[in-house]
């Protein structure tokens, strides 16, 4: 899964691209590890912007759960944001949105993760 | 093939408070502002037309349900699922339509928790002499379960009370095998001390129980097989107890499922109908109802085939397929 990687200011953006589904989920979770890893109690927060994925099933979802899981261990600091319509609606029928706080955009996620 | 729901809810039996039938009652009355009720005619209309979680009610006893085929009062041979509280109600409506007349009860049990067989020391053709009742299990321990729950000090009537003849009949799951006019395969199911999940097959019409079972999103395997298990299925009976953010965090390995997951199985499998199962005792009508509702939407982003159809099932409630 591409999953290109920013900077804005001292946080890092990663923005995966596509369905997240059975197919692809892996490919996600293997190009976070690394982002996931550097995530701690002191480094540069993270945030994956989810403005390039259309779609997540239920196996993509999980991903996140073990992202969130992982760096909250950490102590780092994770958000979600710039989520599609109908992923933030997966997001709130499946209760995800409660796991992860949600941004409306990269810069809001930015800013709120910076103070 | 009909199924006949008589009991729904998860883990333990439950039923409404008088707070919860006061909010129906308000809700009730505040949607009849304004409306000329001025007739038992027109008074029916209005209730019928109020929203289920305000006229109604899912319901609070455990997993029973009631398969029908059209010919038992020929056959006098039942299928059943699970023995849970409701079975006491279905017993009752046995005795109703075929009073003390020999009948035999195929029983299929998803598992041995006291939620799937509490309802047995009360289901009256237990007690009958005449009836037969085999307990189709994947447990070997099922004989020793239904036993030990009528041993003093948790039951005052001894098994030795019942009437009726009571066999147990181990399946091996994966096999499929010919009971009283239906085809029936057992699964095993993730869940504590395991538990089975049923498909049958009659009429050219395929009912799938599968209730207390929880899914690895990450065994692919798994999914596969399920897939497999519920493929065709004219109604997948599914335990959607949590969210599926609950049943892969705080509520892992707790043994249970969620809607989310049933959709994408039933999807996978092009079922016709999904009846989200094993309510969570803790929900409310209008909680049950806003999953309902949720799922159905999830449904619709998710569709690229025939639609699936879901409800939530309610005590009382019949499909037919």
């Amino acid at each position: 899964m591409d999953t290109p990687v920013r900077q804005i200011g001292n946080v890092r953006v990663v923005a995966p691209q596509g369905r997240v589904d059975q197919a692809t989920a892996e490919a996600l979770r293997l190009s976070l590890e690394p982002h996931l890893a550097a995530c701690t109690a002191n480094a540069a927060p993270l945030i994956l912007d989810f403005s390039g994925v259309p779609y997540i099933s239920s196996v993509g979802l999980r991903v996140l759960m073990l992202a969130g899981r992982q760096v909250t261990a950490q102590q780092g600091r994770l958000a979600i944001a710039a989520l599609q319509p109908v992923v933030r609606e997966v997001f709130q029928i499946s209760r995800f949105d409660m796991v992860f706080k949600l941004y409306d955009s990269v810069d809001a996620a930015a800013a709120a993760l910076a103070t | 093939m009909k199924i006949r729901f008589w009991g729904t809810r998860g883990s333990i039996p439950v039923a409404l408070t008088s707070e919860q039938i006061r909010g129906k009652l308000i809700a009730a009355l505040n949607a009849a502002c304004g409306k000329s009720l001025d007739s038992p005619a027109a008074i029916e209309n209005f209730v019928d037309g109020l929203p289920f979680a305000v006229r109604g009610t899912y319901g609070g006893h455990s997993s029973s349900l009631e398969v029908e085929r059209g010919n038992e009062a020929v056959s006098n041979s039942h299928i059943l699922f699970d023995f849970g509280s409701g079975a006491r109600a279905l017993g009752q409506a046995m005795l109703a339509r075929h009073g003390t007349t020999p009948q035999t009860y195929h029983v299929f049990m998803s598992h041995l928790h006291w939620d799937h067989i509490m309802g047995f020391p009360f289901f009256a053709p237990a007690y009958i002499p005449g009836n037969r009742i085999v307990i189709h299990s994947g447990h070997a321990r099922a004989a020793e379960a239904f036993t030990r729950q009528q041993e003093d000090p948790g039951f005052p009537v001894g098994f030795d009370h019942f009437g009726a003849q009571i066999e147990f009949d181990v399946i091996e799951p994966g096999r499929r095998i010919a009971i009283a006019d239906f085809h029936v395969t057992a699964k095993k199911q993730r869940h504590g001390g395991d538990s089975y999940g049923w498909r049958l097959e009659c009429d050219e019409r395929v009912c799938v129980y599968s209730t207390d079972s929880e899914h690895r999103l990450e065994d692919l395997d798994e999914r596969s097989a399920f897939g497999e298990f519920f493929a065709g299925a004219d109604l997948v009976v599914f335990d959607a107890m949590y969210s599926l953010a609950d049943a892969i965090s705080v509520k892992a390995d707790w043994g249970h499922s969620s809607n989310i997951v049933g959709v994408e199985l039933c999807q996978l499998a092009c079922a016709r109908r999904l009846a989200l199962f094993h309510h969570e005792p803790s929900s409310d009508d209008a909680q049950i109802d806003g999953v309902l509702q949720e799922t159905r939407r999830f449904e619709a982003l998710t569709r690229e085939n025939e639609a699936l159809e879901i409800f939530s099932a309610c005590d009382g409630l019949v499909i037919d397929l």
